[in-house]
């Protein structure tokens, strides 16, 4: 009886938990602008964002005093958190993998990027394949279990990629430089294409299986269902709309390329992912309507990057495209808040929209813009509040908030480090005390 | 030929115990049944390879040789859960893992990569796999063993660990298909060559099971004018299979497995376990039987003195051992399995672990006995000292798992076997060779 109560009274307060920010510098990414004010936090939604908000009794009291907050960030193009190979890299259409599968909630990495101010990430599979693999939307929820960490409702994606990675299979590398045994088809950027489509021919002659089998059973027949194939299942979704298509891409004529295929097989690109020669074909992308994921300033690194300029991202979000910046990478995802601050510099780009590239713009490209990305009543409460203005690379992120729960603290976790360290070395000592050897040993 | 002249050895080795008496007693013995309560002085009767009596005021029947039990505990025979004794391995002891036989590069699932879910552990049965004499030297009498290659490694069977040919060995040939996570080599490999391949392949398998079984049924309805289904052994294999053994080792991995286990709908064993101690809610909640590995995980000999390993490793190795307690407290039904332990010393030691780490020793003794025999669905025949079973027992000069304990007889079928004062070597240092030998004669 005794721990039911405590059980019970352990639940009150998550029943209506409330955190307010006050006395922040509050970069919303909304229509509000930058405030001088409060976030309150209500059940892990925003209710309340202005310059004075009533504390209500009970609620915890964040005093981000010189500080600024702003809403988490979102990286639309990251590989943590997965375990085993990011490439199911044998076939050039692997579209049954799926990265739900292999969700890694112990990756460390989870921590760094919440450390670094992320909130929410697009994992996506590699891009050794034409058609890869099924991606996932995940929250940077550090300590819950895979499931934990999905975004819940996020429309799931699958990765394309197109250019020298899906062909590099198909051509003799160096030693060690590339995939050992038997080459594997394509080998060229026509033979991408190819594969693309004769993809797709496969799966609209499988969606027309299944619709005539789903128009039989509705006219009340019986008969034994197609074989499910898991390989065009996601395939059949992206030609109903269910399923999201980032797709890997470098150069002008192979976006154009995609976007023709799109259009012949009636669907649409979400987001074309790296970009770098976006800036030559945007009319286009704005046209189709897709997203455009690009790097700040990485460029010349291949030969397909050797068009690449900082100024992509800007010059593309001036034709009217939705444009992220993204990390790829687990070390840079740490700093994407800075990625963004590149933007003004090349392309004069205005504070608040160079922020929008890494928060509300990936919300938008992910269509979860509806929960997060902005500081807006009735999101989710992804917070970041760093100690100083966060387009500024001496900023440092304070503390995360997601779905309105802290989950990093800069001082806690500064703090907590000795406690750690001395566990750790208890476990090491005990471990070598255990190890002396005892007799007939030796050689250790 | 060689393999002759090492059956024939194995055949008069017993040949004696084969002229025994209709019927064995050990009396003034002490039983502990598992069952049920610890019969402090009692006496077992075993005739016809069967449990005949057991009890404190049995008698035992004109004629039978009498073994007298004074200093001696009878333990029911233990059980490896998962097991690869008698099974040739590839490249030795450590085959554990290894890849496949060379098979032509998969495409895809429908290559059916790295499966040989039809191979059933009883058709690959070597009884003169020194392994055996070995871990029944440590008083194993029975093992669940496995093909264990690629990603549906095959079936297993319930095995007796004595006999001179495999037909004599088996009890049960097919209790459950092998899965291992088995991505393969990676870039230039075929199909699947990641973990997310792997996982999406056994899903395929299953989607393709089930398919099959309605297209066959609506064949054998009526096969006029119907195409006929091609055969798919890949799929008999896995149809076969009763229930499914995943690999768990991570937390993380036990919920995955879990996970598909029920997206599969499969009854499931998982196997592995090493961070057990840290899932038992998970577990319990997932309400599926699993196997810990004896195998509990140690800084490596030859560990680089500069690497600091993380904490989650460091955690892992104080605190694996305890998992089995951890288990039982939550009520996760489990049993151990020896993971290419073989050498009565090792597993001696291993067990003892577990128990230095807060488990019970009858608690250890029914993870090897009745536990092993519940979850595979045999303990109407196995797993304890009960009137009817399989005269399957060990019986000790001390209690079982301790230091100083030694194993005075093994009983397989009823029939006795006395363990040689020091166990063959390490167990199957030469069964690689032999696994060789055989090659060669295919």
């Amino acid at each position: 009886m005794k721990t039911f109560l405590a059980f019970l009274l352990a639940l009150a307060p998550l029943g209506a938990e409330v955190t307010v920010i006050k006395n922040a510098t509050i970069m919303t990414e909304s229509g509000k602008g930058t405030i001088k004010g409060s976030v309150l936090v209500r059940d892990g939604k925003i209710a309340e964002v202005g310059e004075s908000v009533m504390i209500p009794p009970g609620a915890t009291v964040i005093d981000a005093s010189g500080q600024w907050v702003i809403p988490g960030i979102i990286d639309c193009h990251s590989h943590i958190a997965v375990d085993g190979n990011v490439n199911e890299g044998s076939v050039s259409v692997s579209s049954m993998v799926n990265i739900k599968d292999v969700i890694n909630p112990d990756d460390i990495a989870i921590y760094r990027a919440l450390a670094g101010g992320v909130t929410t990430a697009n994992i996506l599979h590699g891009s050794a394949n034409s058609i890869g693999g099924q991606t996932i939307v995940l929250k940077m929820r550090w300590g819950k279990d895979a499931e934990g960490l999905i975004f819940e409702g996020a429309t799931p994606g699958i990765k394309f990629a197109l250019g020298e990675n899906p062909k590099r299979a198909g051509n003799p590398q160096p030693a060690g430089r590339g995939p050992a045994g038997p080459l594997r088809y394509p080998a060229t950027r026509m033979g991408v294409e190819d594969t693309i489509r004769e993809a797709f021919n496969e799966a609209k002659q499988y969606k027309a299986e299944w619709d005539a089998y789903d128009a039989a059973v509705k006219a009340g027949q019986h008969p034994i269902p197609p074989r499910k194939d898991l390989k065009l299942e996601p395939l059949k979704e992206v030609l109903e709309g269910k399923r999201f298509v980032h797709a890997h891409c470098y150069r002008a004529d192979e976006i154009l390329m995609l976007i023709r295929i799109a259009d012949d097989y009636g669907f649409k690109i979400k987001t074309f992912q790296h970009v770098l020669e976006g800036y030559k074909v945007a009319d286009e992308i704005a046209a189709h309507g897709a997203g455009a994921s690009t790097f700040s300033d990485w460029w010349g690194y291949k030969m397909e990057a050797i068009d690449a300029i900082p100024y992509n991202a800007a010059l593309m979000a001036k034709k009217g495209i939705v444009v992220s910046l993204n990390s790829d990478d687990a070390e840079l995802m740490r700093r994407l808040n800075t990625e963004a601050a590149k933007a003004m510099k090349y392309g004069g780009i205005s504070r608040e929209d160079a922020l929008a590239m890494v928060t509300i713009n990936p919300a938008k490209q992910l269509a979860i813009d509806n929960r997060v990305g902005s500081i807006e009543p009735g999101k989710d409460a992804d917070l970041v509040i760093y100690d100083q203005d966060p387009l500024s690379n001496f900023s440092k992120v304070q503390k995360v908030l997601i779905d309105g729960n802290k989950y990093f603290d800069r001082d806690q976790e500064v703090s907590g480090r000795p406690r750690k360290e001395a566990e750790k070395q208890k476990l090491i000592e005990m471990e070598r005390q255990q190890r002396i050897p005892t007799g007939g040993r030796r050689g250790q | 030929m060689k393999n002759l002249v090492f059956a024939a050895i194995v055949f008069s080795a017993c040949a004696a115990a084969q002229t025994q008496p209709a019927s064995i007693a050990i009396r003034g013995v002490k039983i502990v049944t598992v069952s049920g309560p610890v019969i402090a002085n009692g006496a077992v009767v075993l005739r016809d390879g069967l449990i005949e009596a057991v009890g404190e005021n049995v008698q035992p029947p004109a004629g039978a040789e009498i073994i007298d039990g004074s200093g001696l505990t009878v333990y029911p025979g233990l059980i490896d859960a998962l097991s690869t004794w008698g099974i040739p391995q590839p490249g030795g002891r450590g085959g554990r893992g290894g890849t496949a036989p060379a098979e032509p590069r998969a495409n895809g699932p429908e290559d059916r990569p790295r499966t040989t879910s039809w191979i059933k552990a009883a058709e690959e049965i070597q009884a003169n796999d020194r392994r055996i004499e070995s871990a029944r030297n440590a008083g194993f009498t029975t093992a669940v063993v496995f093909p264990t290659q690629g990603i549906f490694g095959g079936q297993g069977s319930v095995v007796n660990l004595a006999g001179a040919k495999s037909e004599d060995m088996v009890l049960v040939p097919s209790v459950g298909q092998y899965i291992a996570m088995n991505a393969g080599r990676g870039f230039g490999g075929g199909f699947p060559s990641s973990l997310m391949g792997v996982i999406a392949y056994i899903r395929q398998i299953y989607l393709d099971a089930d398919h099959y079984r309605q297209v066959k049924a609506a064949y054998d309805r009526d096969p006029r004018g119907m195409k006929r289904l091609e055969y798919d052994r890949a799929l008999e294999g896995v149809i076969e299979s009763k229930r499914i053994l995943l690999p768990a080792q991570r937390e993380a991995e036990m919920d995955r497995m879990a996970r598909f286990a029920a997206e599969l709908r499969q009854p499931a064993i998982l196997y592995g376990m090493r961070e057990g101690y840290r899932a038992a809610e998970l577990l319990k909640r997932a309400n599926l039987p699993v196997l810990v590995s004896l195998r509990w995980p140690e800084k490596p000999r030859d560990a680089d003195p500069d690497e600091v390993d993380t904490m989650r490793t460091l955690e892992n190795r104080e605190k694996s051992p305890s998992t089995p307690e951890v288990l039982k407290q939550a009520g996760v039904q489990f049993a151990f399995y020896s993971d290419g332990l073989d050498a009565p010393r090792d597993l001696q030691r291993a067990v003892k672990k577990a128990i230095e780490n807060g488990l019970s020793r009858e608690d250890a003794v029914r993870a090897l006995t009745l536990s092993p025999a519940e979850i595979y669905g045999i303990a109407d025949r196995l797993g304890s000292v009960e009137k009817g079973k399989i005269a399957n027992l060990v019986v000790t000069r001390g209690e079982i798992f301790d230091d100083s304990t030694r194993v005075e007889m093994v009983f397989i079928d009823g029939v006795k076997h006395t363990p040689s004062p020091e166990p063959a070597g390490r167990g199957g240092a030469a069964t690689g060779n032999r696994a060789e030998n055989r090659g060669d004669q295919r």
